[in-house]
């Protein structure tokens, strides 16, 4: 019960993530891959603010999620220019620059061996043990749920159909009269945002941050979630981030770690996005289709991935 | 020393990582002027080359001491090593890749992601997590020549990565196969026309760089060891090299490697960079190329037809 | 005059695409862009919609410099367009593709933009419904309010070119441009689109097309410009281009009695 209780609170972390690069990639057809960047500064953010400086963990989360969006405009501003393939390394790029000066930034960061002893999280005197998961979980499930409605309701608002209408067609989007930049940046910021949000609730959890938490390996997971679940779907990025979670814990689920090496849950990610690609672009439930007037839909989505 | 010899001590360092650079960097230039896209697997299927390397230089050296038969020996692994190499990136396009030619724009370079991870993964699991040393076929001190020291491995990159580039240039510009290439990168549909076979050619294409890569990651390894995630940085730093040259220009990425060895090299003994930030030096000049010169230096502009 | 050039050139690298070209629309007309293959009619018309620079040369919409101002800043200036290879958003629906036309018809009052993003936020169901109505009047008026919820792609072809300019007219323009609207249409098609022209020019709006239909090119056009090779060769009413010898030489010979 305790593995899936871990289980569970994973993925909410790593729903929030997905959920952010679920509007980049998703909504916005941006290929980012350094939603571990933004998770690690979160962390960082909430992890030197209650430790360092005593902040209460509540307060640190704004500054968490200021902070990851203000990194999210400074690495989105330049390279949101950039087409698909260039932002994918530009970013990895940034992903990678986050973790070398958290590595080397020793006054701050602490370097390698990371920031230990962090508070537990606590409203009107009330702890949320992380030993102890059930109240953990369901403040969790209830940031994951306002998240989800936020973005959802986000999303099909004019700025997600002007994202996705930029993701369909720049030149188009354009001559309607969208200033493509602005809408882009504005995904960025708020996909960044919301992984700093997981980053601070992983802080507590783990009460302690170290750089090797924050691994290109992480941004690949949230990748695959989103993949998984369904591009444009943020339900299903949810039921994404589910599945990673229980693969991912599975050998410790049903006691076969000494069976199953440690490296088969990152070759079954690396299949997923190989065989998703390759037999169902479009994720397990696709994108969502909004409809305005109460009316059905009369043809499906299909391909999930369009430029 | 002085200060000049100081700096063609640095010229040779630099030159060197750039040699190895440029190596990989032509891997991903040439799928990108054919595919359009960027084979994020190229780095791992560098190191998947080292190791192939290292098992069977340890193979065919046996207990041979140091001598013209390891050079030899050394010679024939990294000839097995491109082979083998060359094999794996054909199969990973036909498995991964081709199926997704005509789809979203996203699907490649999605699925090129999960192969990069299968392979680093899959070699974590099949050689371990802990670096394996692949021996110098030679006697590495030093030789100092007009105040500069220089190891014979430097002397065996430089060699190894001009024969290479140049022979590339000579089968691209010359070959009728380069020629088929060529016109492939133009315009693939046109090229099918004309009677060029592309599935060949794009085959082809990836032969060539991985095994360009392979022996990018022998020369690498010598110096920094086989470990299943030797090629990740190398190949971001490579892929680096190839856009500041300017992607899909052969010659760009051999400029854009030696440039990148050389900005690296001197960063840090010049402008005092700390080494903790060596690797960030690259992702730093990526985006401020890409700021100020998007198409890299001796790329031509495309703008999207209307 | 509500648009025109002033010695408008774009220069690609050596290759003068258009070159010194003043070209006018008066208010109300519709106006023809014709001329051979790569004469520079699309360049011209990147140029004057913002997907271009020009090299030299200015822009006048209604009397104020446009020259070099971004696409989406010109669509709100009243200048709207359609495309030559189809670029409708072609995993959305029909109706969310007009839609996408209304965007920036609502919520650009007043106020602060945060204070706005935030009101948006809560009274969008009012706005999405107000944006959805007005799409399915734009939808009507072409005809398709019957595909509203297919995915754009799978429209019938003419209907696809319909869609894009119903997309192209919910933003309400004062200027219409068509990238050779009729191109891949059947006869019965083109015949509707002609009708649809028509009402467009009733509506006020003014439309300049670029079209290698000659048929509908001299029925619906009320002015036509000429380019060849870059240049502007002439201008005038379809008749009189109809007689121009230098337009008979450079284009028009062999297809006069089409």
């Amino acid at each position: 019960m305790s593995f899936f209780q871990i289980i569970l609170i994973y993925t909410c972390i790593y729903a929030l993530m997905a959920i952010g690069q679920n509007l980049i990639t998703g909504y916005g057809g941006m290929l980012s891959l350094c939603q571990a960047g933004f998770f690690a500064i979160g962390s960082y953010a909430t992890a030197i603010l209650t430790t360092t400086y005593g902040w209460n963990f509540w307060m640190t989360l704004p500054v968490a999620a200021l902070i990851s969006a203000l990194c999210g405009f400074v690495i989105g501003m330049p390279t949101l220019r950039l087409k698909g393939d260039y932002l994918a390394i530009a970013t990895l790029g940034f992903g990678e620059i986050v973790r070398n000066v958290i590595n080397n930034w020793d006054s701050l960061t602490k370097g390698p061996m990371g920031i230990q002893k962090i508070p537990q999280a606590a409203i009107f005197g009330f702890k949320f043990n992380p030993y102890k998961k059930t109240a953990f979980l369901i403040m969790l499930i209830v940031i994951v749920t306002i998240c989800y409605f936020l973005f959802k309701r986000l999303a099909r608002s004019r700025m997600g159909r002007a994202l996705a209408a930029v993701r369909e067609d720049e030149i188009a989007a354009a001559s309607m009269g969208i200033n493509t930049t602005k809408y882009k940046v504005s995904a960025f910021i708020l996909g960044a945002s919301v992984a700093g949000i997981a980053g601070s609730f992983q802080a507590v959890y783990i009460l302690s941050v170290t750089p090797g938490s924050y691994t290109f390996m992480v941004s690949i997971m949230v990748l695959c979630m989103v993949v998984l679940g369904g591009m444009g779907n943020f339900l299903a990025c949810i039921l994404g981030a589910f599945i990673i979670q229980f693969i991912s814990y599975f050998p410790q689920l049903t006691g076969l770690t000494n069976v199953i090496p440690a490296q088969a849950k990152q070759i079954i990610f690396g299949l997923i996005l190989v065989v998703m690609m390759i037999w169902r672009p479009q994720g397990i439930m696709g994108r969502e289709k909004f409809n305005y007037s109460g009316e059905k839909r009369k043809k499906g989505a299909k391909d999930a991935t369009r430029n | 020393m002085s200060s000049v010899a100081v700096f063609f001590q640095h010229l040779t360092n630099g030159l060197t990582l750039g040699g190895i650079y440029a190596l990989i960097a032509l891997g991903y230039t040439m799928v990108y002027g054919i595919l359009k896209f960027i084979n994020f697997a190229h780095g791992d299927i560098l190191m998947v080359g080292a190791y192939m390397g290292m098992f069977a230089f340890d193979f065919l050296r046996g207990d041979a001491p140091l001598g013209a038969w390891t050079f030899i020996a050394f010679l024939l692994a990294m000839m097995f090593s491109a082979v083998f190499c060359a094999v794996l990136g054909m199969f990973i396009e036909k498995v991964a890749y081709k199926p997704l030619r005509r789809a979203a724009r996203l699907a490649p370079l999605l699925s090129a992601i999960g192969v990069s991870f299968i392979l680093s993964n899959g070699a974590a699991w099949m050689w371990g997590t802990q670096s394996r040393k692949l021996n110098y076929p030679f006697d590495n001190t030093p030789i100092t020549f007009l105040g500069i020291s220089i190891t014979p491995h430097q002397i065996l990159v430089l060699v190894v990565s001009v024969v290479m580039m140049v022979a590339l240039s000579f089968f691209v510009g010359k070959s009728k196969m380069g020629k088929a290439m060529r016109a492939t990168a133009l315009d693939q549909d046109t090229a099918q026309l004309m009677g060029i076979n592309v599935n060949v050619v794009i085959s082809l294409t990836f032969a060539i760089g991985s095994a360009l890569a392979a022996v990018g990651g022998m020369l690498i390894a010598l110096d920094y060891k086989c470990y299943p995630t030797l090629g990740t940085m190398t190949g971001l730093k490579a892929f680096v090299a190839a856009v500041v040259g300017g992607i899909g220009n052969i010659s760009g990425a051999m400029l854009g490697g030696i440039l990148l060895g050389l900005v690296e090299t001197f960063g840090v003994a010049v402008l005092g960079i700390p080494q903790g930030y060596k690797d960030t030096i690259a992702f730093v000049i990526l985006i401020i190329i890409l700021l100020l010169k998007p198409e890299g230096i001796l790329g031509k502009v495309e703008k999207e037809k209307v | 005059m509500l648009l025109e050039t002033e010695k408008l050139s774009r220069v690609y690298g050596g290759v003068v695409a258009v070159n010194e070209v003043d070209f006018h629309v008066q208010e109300g007309l519709i106006t023809g862009l014709i001329g051979p293959n790569g004469a520079g009619k699309t360049t011209l018309f990147n140029n004057m919609t913002g997907l271009d620079t020009p090299t030299k040369g200015r822009v006048i919409f209604e009397g104020k410099d446009i020259t070099g101002k971004k696409a989406n800043e010109i669509c709100r200036l009243g200048i709207a367009r359609t495309f030559q290879n189809i670029r409708l958003f072609k995993d959305m629906s029909v109706v969310e593709n007009v839609m996408i036309g209304r965007h920036f018809k609502v919520g650009t009052k007043d106020k602060g933009r945060f204070a706005q993003a935030i009101k948006s936020y809560f009274v969008m169901k009012k706005e999405e419904k107000e944006i959805y109505n007005k799409a399915l009047e734009y939808l009507d008026f072409f005809g398709l309010v019957d595909f509203r919820n297919d995915d754009a792609k799978s429209l019938p072809y003419g209907h696809q070119r319909e869609l894009e300019i119903a997309r192209a007219m919910a933003t309400e323009p004062k200027l219409l441009f068509l990238d050779e609207p009729a191109a891949g249409m059947n006869p019965q098609e083109t015949e509707h689109l002609m009708e649809m022209i028509s009402r467009i020019r009733s509506l006020g709006v003014s439309v300049v097309l670029i079209e290698h239909d000659m048929k509908l090119v001299m029925n619906i056009c009320d002015e036509i410009t000429v380019l060849n090779f870059g240049n502007k060769i002439a201008s005038g009413t379809p008749n009189a281009i109809k007689h121009d010898p230098v337009v008979i030489e450079a284009y028009l010979g062999s297809e006069e009695d089409d």
